[in-house]
C-alpha cells in the first residue's frame, strides 16, 4: 500500500480543449480552486444540501470545460484507500447504533464515513477539473503571479520537467535487472534495487550540476527570468470565483445553527 | 581582423588526479571558422572546450574571445558571445517548454519581451524547429533535442559556438541534418567530436588534441588522409570506410 | 495501512489544518531561504531534479516479504543525503505537487500532510540520525547504521505525529488509543522496510560520491573507506523482532475494550477512568476522546509521545539551524 498508484505522466492530465474554462487565467483558477476545496472542507456533514450544491457545482464547471467523465472516474480512484477507511468506519466506530438491515452499525461511523467520502470526492474532483483545464506550465504561471516565492516555483517547473526522465531510468534499470532473472521476493533481497536508486541518486544529482552549468553558460545569475505578463480581466475573476462563492455562502449558511 | 578565439598556454589539473588535463594549449581561430577538435576519450576536448564559456576557470594560461578575456569580471560577456552546447541536450533542456528554454538566455541577458519573442522566432526558424515551440522536452526525438538545443544557444546571438560531440545519439539522417544546420550558420564554430566523416563534412580544419596538447593542426581531409597520424591518437575511419580523394 | 500519507481534504478538523498548515508554512519558508543559503545559484536545478527523484523513488516498490511490495517514504533520506533543509523542502515540494497536479492528498490538507510526510520525518529522522552517531563508530558503517534507525524511527515519528493530530482533529468515532495502536503498530513494522533500504541506498551513495551524503560530511577519505560487512539479514531479523516487540505492545493500546486495557491500566497502579467528562469541554475533539479505555493511560500516551516527537523534531531544527550557520554561504 503507498504511493504506488500509477501517475507517471504530469501531460496526460491536461484535457486539450478550447472552453471558456480553459481560458479563465490561471491564477484566477487557482485561487477558485483553493477556495471551493476550503468551503466543501468546512461544510458541516449533515448538511447534505450543501454537498448536493457542490456536486452541482463542479459538475457544470465540469461539463462547461467538456472534461470527460471517463477521465474523472479514473483518476479519482487516487482517493479510493480513504474510501476504503470510510466503509469500516461504521463497523468500528465507537458510540450510538443504527440498525442497518440485519446489522448494527455506529450512528457517528456512517456520518463519519459519508463526511469523508465526500470530502474526498468533491476536493479530488476539483482538483481534477482544474489540472485538466490547465497545463502545468501556467499553472506555474499562476502560482508566481499569486506571490509564490520564484524558487519554489522554478524548483517544481524543474522537478516535473525531469519527472519522466528519472522515472523512465529508473523503469529500465529494473528491466535490466529482471532481464538477468533477478526476482527478489523479500526484504533482505531488496539489495540490487536499493542499489539502482542509490545509483539513480547519484546521476541525478551529477545532472543537475550540468544543468547548473548550462544555467550558467546562458547567463543565469541566480533568478529565474520574469515574464511580464497581460493585465487581470475583473471580468474573469467573477466568472472564475462564481461557483466558489455559492459553495462558501452554502457552508457558511450550514454552519450557521 | 581581431582573431575570434585565442588561447595561450592553457593548462588545466583536476583537484583528484596527477598530471595535467591540458597541457599548455595554444590555438588561433578566425572569425567564422569552423574547426573540429578531435582526439581519444580523456584527452582533454571536453575541457578545453569548457573554459571556453568560463565554466572552468583557468588556472594557467590565457583565453581571448574577440580581445575579451575569459576571466572575471567579463563572464557575462563571455557568456553571450561563446554559446555552448552541451552533450547531452535534456541537460541544456530544462524549461517546461522548448519556447521557455529558447527564451531562457535572452531574458538572462535583459532582452525585453517583444524582442525576445522575435529572437526566439529566428532561432527555433534557424534550426527548421517553430513546430516544437509548445512541445515539451521530454516527448521530443534525439533530433529534435538537438536542433532545440542548438535554437537556446543561437537565440542569444553569439558570435562563436562550441558544441561538444553534437552527433551522439543521432540516426544518420539526423547527422547529416546536423551538418547541413551547421554550415548554414555563420557564427565561428569549435566542434568537439570524435565522429571523423562528421568533421569532414562540416569543418575545412582539424586540430587532434592529445594528451593535453594540440598534436596536430591541418585542413581535416589531410589530417583524415593521414592513417599513421590518426592511429597514433586513437583514431580511425569508421570500420570499412575510405578517404575518396576529391579535387577542392 | 499508510493512511497517515496523502490525506485528503476534511479528513482532520478545520482547527488542525490551519494549525498545521501555519506550522508547515513557517518551517518551509525558512527551509527555502536555507537552501539558497546552502546552495547558491545551484539551488534550482538541484532541488528540482532531488525532487524529480524523491517523487520517482517514492513510486517504485521494494519485496518486503513473499511478493508483497512496500514504497519509501524517503523524508529521512532525503535529509541525509541533501542535509535537513534541502531535504525537507524537495520532499515538501513533491506533496505539494502531488496534491495540486495529481489529486493525491487534499489541498486543504496540505498542512498536515507536509508536516508529516516531510517536515517530522526531515528533522526528527536527522535529530535521530546525528544522536545515533554519536553512539556508532566514526566511519561509513556507523553512518549507514545510524540512517537504518533514523529512517525507521522517522516513520514511527510520522504515525505518532498523525495520531496526535487525531486526537486534536478526528473526525470519525475513532478515540485515540485505537488509532495510536493501530497506526504506530503498524507503521513501526513499515518502518523496517524504510530502514533497510534507506541504508542500502546511502550505502551504495557513499561508494560512489561520498560528498553527496550530507550526513557524512564529517568524515575523511580514511574514515569513509572503513566499511564493516554488516549481515543484512541478521540485521533484517533483530530489526523485525524489535519492531513487532513494539508493535504487540503498542497495538495492545488499541484493543481499547475496556476489560483488557484497563486490567493492564489497573494492575499497573493507573487509575481507571470510564468517564467523559474529564475531557468533555476540552481542546481535544469529542470523537478522539470518547469511548477510550483509559483516560489518564491515554492522555500520559498522548503526552509522553508528544512531547517526545515536538522534542525530537525541534531539536533537528536547532541542530540543523547551527550546521548551516557554521558553513559559510555559498
Amino acid at each position: 500500500m503507498g504511493g504506488g498508484h500509477g501517475r507517471h505522466d504530469a501531460h496526460r492530465l491536461h484535457v486539450g480543449r478550447d472552453t471558456a474554462v480553459h481560458r479563465l487565467a490561471p491564477h484566477v483558477k487557482l485561487v477558485a480552486l483553493v477556495t471551493f476545496v476550503s468551503a466543501v472542507a468546512v461544510t458541516p456533514r449533515y448538511a447534505l444540501w450543501a454537498f448536493a450544491i457542490d456536486a452541482i457545482l463542479l459538475a457544470v464547471v465540469a461539463v462547461a470545460a467538456r472534461v470527460p467523465a471517463a477521465v474523472v472516474a479514473r483518476r479519482v480512484l487516487v482517493v479510493t484507500p480513504f474510501l476504503i477507511v470510510a466503509v469500516l468506519l461504521p463497523f468500528i466506530g465507537h458510540g450510538p447504533r443504527t440498525e442497518l438491515g440485519p446489522i448494527e452499525v455506529s450512528t457517528d461511523g456512517l456520518w463519519a464515513a459519508w463526511n469523508i467520502a465526500a470530502k474526498a470526492l468533491l476536493g479530488a474532483t476539483a482538483s481534477i477539473v482544474f489540472t485538466a483545464t490547465t497545463p502545468i506550465p501556467e499553472i506555474l504561471t499562476g502560482m508566481t503571479r499569486l506571490r509564490v516565492p520564484r524558487p519554489v516555483v522554478a524548483i517544481i517547473a524543474f522537478m516535473v520537467r525531469y519527472l519522466d526522465l528519472i522515472s523512465e531510468q529508473l523503469h529500465r534499470m529494473r528491466l535490466a535487472m529482471t532481464a538477468r532473472c533477478h526476482d527478489p521476493r523479500w526484504l533482505w533481497q531488496a539489495r540490487p534495487v536499493a542499489a539502482a536508486a542509490g545509483t539513480l541518486f547519484v546521476r541525478t544529482y551529477e545532472r543537475g550540476e550540468r544543468i547548473h552549468d548550462a544555467m550558467i553558460a546562458r547567463g543565469y545569475t541566480g533568478h529565474m527570468p520574469v515574464d511580464e505578463r497581460a493585465p487581470d480581466r475583473p471580468a474573469a475573476w467573477l466568472v472564475a470565483l462564481a461557483p466558489p462563492a455559492v459553495a462558501v455562502t452554502a457552508a457558511v449558511v450550514a454552519l450557521v445553527p | 581582423m581581431t582573431t575570434a578565439i585565442s588561447i595561450r598556454g592553457l593548462t588545466h589539473r583536476y583537484p583528484t588526479s596527477s598530471g595535467n588535463v591540458l597541457d599548455g594549449v595554444d590555438l588561433d581561430m578566425a572569425p567564422g571558422e569552423r574547426v573540429a577538435l578531435l582526439g581519444p576519450n580523456g584527452s582533454g576536448k571536453t575541457t578545453l572546450a569548457l573554459h571556453l564559456n568560463g565554466l572552468i576557470p583557468t588556472q594557467a594560461g590565457t583565453i581571448t574571445v574577440h580581445d575579451t578575456p575569459v576571466a572575471a569580471p567579463h563572464l557575462g560577456e563571455i557568456r553571450r558571445r561563446v554559446g555552448l552546447v552541451f552533450q547531452d541536450p535534456d541537460d541544456q533542456l530544462f524549461m517546461p517548454t522548448v519556447r521557455d528554454d529558447v527564451a531562457f538566455g535572452p531574458a538572462n541577458l535583459g532582452v525585453p519581451t517583444s524582442e525576445r519573442d522575435q529572437r526566439v522566432r529566428d532561432a527555433l526558424g534557424a534550426v527548421d524547429a517553430v513546430q516544437l515551440a509548445d512541445r515539451h522536452p521530454h516527448h521530443l526525438s534525439g533530433g529534435e533535442k538537438r536542433r532545440a538545443a542548438i535554437a537556446t544557444i543561437l537565440s542569444m546571438r553569439p558570435d562563436v559556438i562550441v558544441l561538444d560531440e553534437p552527433t551522439s545519439g543521432l540516426d544518420p539522417v539526423g547527422r547529416r541534418e546536423l551538418a547541413e544546420l551547421l554550415v548554414a550558420i555563420a557564427s565561428t564554430q569549435l566542434i568537439v567530436t570524435h565522429d571523423l566523416p562528421f568533421a569532414l563534412a562540416t569543418c575545412p580544419r582539424s586540430l587532434i588534441v592529445d594528451g593535453g596538447r594540440i598534436a596536430a593542426d591541418a585542413p581535416t581531409a589531410e589530417l583524415l588522409a593521414d592513417r599513421e597520424l590518426l592511429a597514433r591518437h586513437r583514431l580511425e575511419l569508421p570500420f570499412g570506410f575510405e578517404l575518396r580523394h576529391t579535387g577542392t | 495501512m499508510m493512511i497517515a500519507m496523502h490525506a485528503p481534504d476534511g479528513f482532520l478538523e478545520p482547527g488542525v489544518a490551519v494549525a498545521t498548515a501555519a506550522i508547515s508554512l513557517v518551517v518551509m519558508a525558512f527551509a527555502v531561504r536555507s537552501a539558497s543559503r546552502e546552495l547558491g545559484d545551484r539551488q534550482v536545478p538541484l532541488a528540482g531534479v532531488t525532487a524529480a527523484f524523491v517523487f520517482a523513488a517514492q513510486m517504485f516498490n521494494f519485496p518486503v516479504a513473499s511478493g508483497t511490495t512496500g514504497h519509501l517514504l524517503g523524508g529521512a533520506l532525503a535529509a541525509i543525503l541533501l542535509g535537513p533543509w534541502v531535504g525537507s523542502l524537495v520532499v515538501g515540494v513533491v506533496v505539494l505537487v502531488q496534491a495540486l497536479v495529481f489529486a493525491d492528498g487534499g489541498l486543504t490538507a496540505l498542512g498536515y500532510n507536509v508536516l508529516n510526510m516531510a517536515i517530522v520525518p526531515a528533522f526528527g529522522g536527522w535529530a535521530i540520525f546525528w544522536l545515533v552517531r554519536r553512539l556508532l563508530p566514526k566511519n561509513a558503517g556507523g553512518v549507514i547504521g545510524a540512517t537504518a534507525i533514523a529512517s525507521g524511527m522517522s516513520v514511527v515519528l510520522a504515525s505518532i505525529a498523525f495520531s496526535i493530530e487525531w486526537l486534536f482533529g478526528a473526525t470519525a468515532p475513532v478515540p485515540f488509543d485505537t488509532v495510536f495502536g493501530a497506526m504506530v503498530g503498524v507503521h513501526t513494522l513499515i518502518g523496517i522496510g524504510e530502514a533497510v533500504v534507506s541504508s542500502m541506498v546511502v550505502a551504495t551513495v557513499l561508494a560512489a560520491r561520498p560528498d553527496l551524503v550530507a550526513g557524512a560530511r564529517d568524515l575523511d577519505t580514511a574514515q569513509l573507506a572503513d566499511r564493516p560487512r554488516v549481515g543484512v539479514r541478521t540485521f533484517v531479523m533483530a530489526g523485525v523482532l524489535v519492531a513487532a516487540l513494539f508493535a504487540m505492545v503498542v497495538s495492545q493500546f488499541a484493543a481499547s475494550g475496556p476489560d483488557g486495557l484497563e486490567k493492564v491500566a489497573a494492575d499497573q497502579g493507573f487509575a481507571a477512568g470510564a468517564q467523559d467528562h474529564g475531557f468533555a469541554d476540552s481542546v481535544f475533539a469529542d470523537y478522539a476522546t470518547r469511548g477510550i479505555g483509559n483516560e489518564e493511560l491515554s492522555l500520559a500516551i498522548a503526552g509522553i509521545t508528544g512531547v517526545a516527537l515536538a522534542l525530537t523534531v525541534g531539536a533537528g531544527l536547532v541542530i540543523a539551524a547551527r550546521q548551516l550557520r557554521r558553513r559559510p554561504a555559498v
